[in-house]
Formats: C-alpha cells, structure tokens, sequence
C-alpha cells in the first residue's frame, strides 16, 4: 500500500488559466515524490466553518524538486479561498491518495472533459505510448498549451469556438481516430458514452470517477461507486471512489 | 497525572474514542493516526448481514458541520470477525464494536455472535436516522428502548452501551428507558435529522433527501443533552456531538461525560483524536489537575 502523509505545503505559485480556473503549484515535502497520475489530494480550508477537505486530482508532479500542481474549478467557498492563496501561503493537505492510471503500452486515447483534463496531462507525461490527446470544453480553452509534445491534441468545443464543434467522441469520429486504450477523467454523461463507445469497439477503458468525499482515505463510505462484482472490502456491490478507485476499469462500475 | 477513566468496569487509557461511522474499523487512519493513542476504537456499525447503504451522493457539507446518509454500509458481521477485530487487537486500546440492525432479532443475533469474540464492549445503534428500518424507530420509543436493551442484554457478554437519538422531546426519558432495560453505559448525541437544498440544481443535496447532521455546529445541542441526561440517570455517558478540539471534550466531561467521542472532525483533520488527548492533557497541566475524574459533572 501506498503510503500517505498529512502535510503543510507551501505554495510556489497561483495563477488563474481562465475564468474561475485556477493553477497552483505546492511544495510538499513528501507527497510529490510519490504521487502518480490519476492520484489526488485533499486540501483542507482554514475557515474551518468548512470542515471537509476538498479533493483535487494532481495534474503535474515535479518530483525532483517535491512539488506538484493543481489545476481547479472555483465551485465554491472552499476552492474561493484556496484560489486567494498566494506565494508563500501555507495549506494543509494530504497525499497522495487513490490510485493512479495504470500505463499500458498501448495505442491510446487520453480523453479530459473539462475540469477533468488537468490529471490527463501528468498521464500523457508518464505515458511512453503512442498518445492521441482529446480535450472536451464548453467554450473556453485552458491547459491546452502544456500538452503540446506529449502527443497529437484534438480539440473539441461545444459552441465550436475551437477545433470540432461538439464533444470529445465527436473529435475522435471527424478526425478518424483509432486507439486500443482509452483513459478517461470528465462529467459523468462523458464517461458515460465513452465507456459505451469503448465497449463497442473492444477497447479497454479506464475512467476516473468523482464523488462527494468527506474523509478521502477509505474510512466513511461516503463516495462509493456501484461495482459489478461484490467488492472485496465492502462486501457488497459498492466500491470506495477515494480508496479503490479513483480510476476504474469501465466495466467493473456502473456509472448509470 | 492520571488519564484513565472507568467506562462501566473497562479501563480506558484516556477518555477520547472514535465516534461510529467516522473511522471505519480503524484500518484506514491507521496510516496516519497511532490508535495506540486513543482510549478506545468505536468501530462503524456492524449488521448480522451485509448492507449496501444509501444511494450517493450520501454527504453534504454545511455551516460547521455535514450531513450524512451512508445508511449504515457495511461488510456483514462475518467479514467484520474475521477481518477487522483481527486488525484492531494488534493495538493497545479498547475495541468498542456498534451494532445496527432492522429488527431485534438482527441486533441480537450480533451481538450474540459478538459473546466469544476479544472485543471490550458493545454500542448499540438505535439512533441512526438514515434508515427506513430500524435504527431510529428503536430510539424515538421509550418502551421500545427499554425492550431491545432488555433483549440485547440477554446475549450480550460485554458491557452495553445504548446510543441515544437528539431526535427526541425529552432525552432524560429515552435515558432512563434504557437505564430500566439494563443497559451499562449509554452514548450520545447522534446525529441530528437535517436536510439541504442545492439551490443551482433545484435538488436535495442528498439522494435520501434527509440526512444527520453533525460537526461543531451540533455540540451546544450536544452539551445540554450530556447534562440532562447525567441529572437523570446513574450510567456512565459518551458524549459526542461536534467535538473538534481539546476545549469541546473538557466541556462534555464537565456536563457528565465520562469518556467522549470525535466523530466528524477526523474528516477535517485525521489527527483530531490524538491531539485532543494531548489538549486535555496539557489543559490538566494548566489547571494543576490531577485526575481527569475530577472534571466528569464538575459543573452542576
């Protein structure tokens, strides 16, 4: 088992990638260095009116010099006052959590929707294979620029304001795209149909999962996810998205 | 300085445990919190089967605190024996199992299963309000609480600890109903009953609508309950409900509590425990107190 650690880490740097989308560099003193894609950490708030932590996927570790970034969506009180943090400014965390991506040495799709591509850029810079990238946005573009190098990027938008008008599967069908490995982080009805179109054409498929956490290490059984398969943990047909997951194996979850 | 305290004949080593539901079987804060610190390990409810809980999402954070609707997830008491007591034995601190169950029979059957088993005592849930069966519809019935301790008392091995509900007109009635069953020692507050609305989505926060709400907002609710209830009843008393540091637990024992319980503060920081025992520890230090039972009901 992974160890964790309960940790001050200082911030290096914050700044904000577009409208309520903030990226903030932490020095830590022990969770960089372990960290891998698809992990995640929980930051805590000083207001402590806010007592849970806030679970953030790690989108870029530089464990050479113990630090790692974040990159999030301003959704609420906790992430305001984490966005007000400048350099020098201290916050509890705790680290790493959750499992990471596995890396398959396989053709693959990294598919981020959303706030949910930040983790899909520490993969595309663990993963040795042939990459293809694909960035689902509503509108406006973030992160999209630290990809370049570390595969081919395709673009989709919604209101088509950038490369293909649509979602992320659209950008895969207008661009021809074949892989034999799909991993995957966005809104539900994302994963959703990816898990369907992998399904279809026998690719294997990781998702990563989000839900409401309080504890974030296994203990509340607040965050589970249906499995298929009876868990061998809980015992029933519920897997912990913050201890077992939060990257899965689409076929193992039900994700409605 | 003396720390321990007697909890119905069992010695704990300081007064502070895990509140069920908040810490798992221990195996998870393990990596993070020495249990060896704590005076005793309440493990999340235990049923005679299998349950699969609440659909999700099952918590949401409000002002000070959190509501919750897990709906009492967990592995069947099987699993518990042979997996988690094992793990919680390696450790020097009390092993308090709580027991939940939809019908007498399920919570004697537990218990019963409990009777050989290395564990230090039993607290039984009858205050989960996240439940349709069971739990709750144990604890708003003083005749009812009176009957399933009087009947978990006859398989029971290990001293009983009764979990009282908040959710109540009178606590002191519910308290001495269990105190007539025969019950040895009695816990509370649970959570109380709580709902939220997420304006944006036009929707219950939660997808059981209502859940128990707990965190610091609760402990004032908490407090005066502690004190009602020590006025009404000879039995030792867990106090939980909202404590988060060292000054929440001096203030339950002050109001009755013998032993006290951190629940959802261990979600906001994993270390509560520990550092609330030193915090009372260094509060003794200040005050030139000697023995923490000097301060159980010291204000009247």
């Amino acid at each position: 088992m992974a160890e964790k650690f309960k940790e001050q880490a200082v911030v290096i740097r914050q700044e904000e990638l577009a409208y309520g989308i903030y990226s903030m560099w932490l020095k830590t003193d022990k969770i960089a260095a372990q960290a891998r894609a698809g992990q995640f950490i929980s930051l805590y708030c000083r207001d402590k009116s806010r007592m849970l932590p806030r679970p953030i996927s790690i989108c870029q570790v530089d464990a050479a010099d113990n630090a790692l970034r974040i990159v999030y969506r301003v959704a609420g009180k906790g992430t305001e006052e984490f966005s007000t943090l400048g350099t020098g400014k201290e916050i509890e965390i705790v680290g790493p959590l959750g499992n990471g991506f596995p890396k398959k040495d396989k053709k693959a799709f990294l598919i981020g929707g959303g706030i949910g591509i930040p983790p899909m850029l520490q993969l595309a810079r663990e993963l040795t294979c042939e990459k293809q990238i694909i960035l689902g946005y509503r509108d406006t573009l973030f992160l999209q620029e630290d990809f370049r190098g570390l595969g081919k990027v395709y673009i989709a938008t919604e209101d088509g304001s950038y490369g293909t008008e649509g979602n992320v599967l659209d950008a895969i069908r207008e661009n021809g795209l074949t892989a034999d490995i799909v991993y995957a982080c966005g809104p539900t009805p994302m994963l959703r149909a990816i898990k369907q179109f992998a399904a279809e054409r026998g690719m294997e498929c990781w998702l990563s999962l989000e839900e409401k956490m309080a504890c974030g290490i296994g203990a509340c059984l607040a965050c589970v996810c249906r499995s298929r398969e009876k868990d061998s943990h809980t015992n029933v047909n519920n897997k912990r998205i913050c201890k077992e997951g939060p990257v899965f194996r689409a076929e193992e979850v039900d994700i409605g | 300085m003396n720390m321990k305290v007697n909890l119905a004949g069992v010695t704990l080593k300081n007064p502070v445990m895990t509140a069920s539901g908040t810490f798992g079987s221990g195996q998870e804060y393990a990596e993070i919190v020495d249990l060896n610190q704590v005076g005793a390990v309440v493990t999340k409810g235990v049923a005679n089967i299998p349950w699969e809980g609440n659909a999700t999402p099952r918590i949401a954070e409000t002002y000070g605190g959190m509501l919750n609707a897990v709906g009492l997830q967990n592995p069947g008491i099987d699993v518990f024996v042979q997996r988690d007591i094992p793990f919680l034995i390696q450790y020097d601190t009390k092993i308090i199992v709580n027991v939940c169950g939809r019908t007498t029979e399920d919570y004697c059957q537990v218990v019963e299963r409990l009777s050989d088993q290395p564990v230090d005592m039993l607290e039984i849930n009858i205050s989960c309000p996240n439940v349709k069966e069971g739990g709750i519809a144990f604890g708003q019935d003083p005749r009812a609480v009176e009957a399933i301790t009087r009947e978990v008392k006859k398989y029971a091995r290990q001293p009983v600890i009764m979990k009282l509900s908040p959710n109540v007109t009178d606590i002191a009635e519910m308290a001495r109903a269990a105190e007539a069953g025969g019950a040895d020692a009695l816990s509370l507050i649970n959570t109380l009953t709580g709902m939220k609305i997420d304006i944006h989505k036009r929707t219950f926060a939660l997808a059981n609508k209502t859940g128990g709400l707990s965190g610091p907002a609760i402990h004032p609710v908490a407090v005066r309950m502690v004190y009602q209830t020590a006025h009404a009843v000879k039995l030792p008393i867990i106090g939980m409900g909202g404590i988060a540091a060292a000054e929440d637990a001096i203030e339950m024992l002050l109001a009755g509590a013998t032993a006290v319980a951190v629940g959802t503060a261990n979600f906001a920081n994993p270390t509560a425990t520990v550092e609330i025992v030193e915090g009372i520890r260094r509060y003794m230090e200040a005050y030139g107190i000697e023995d923490v039972v000097e301060l159980i009901g010291a204000v009247r």
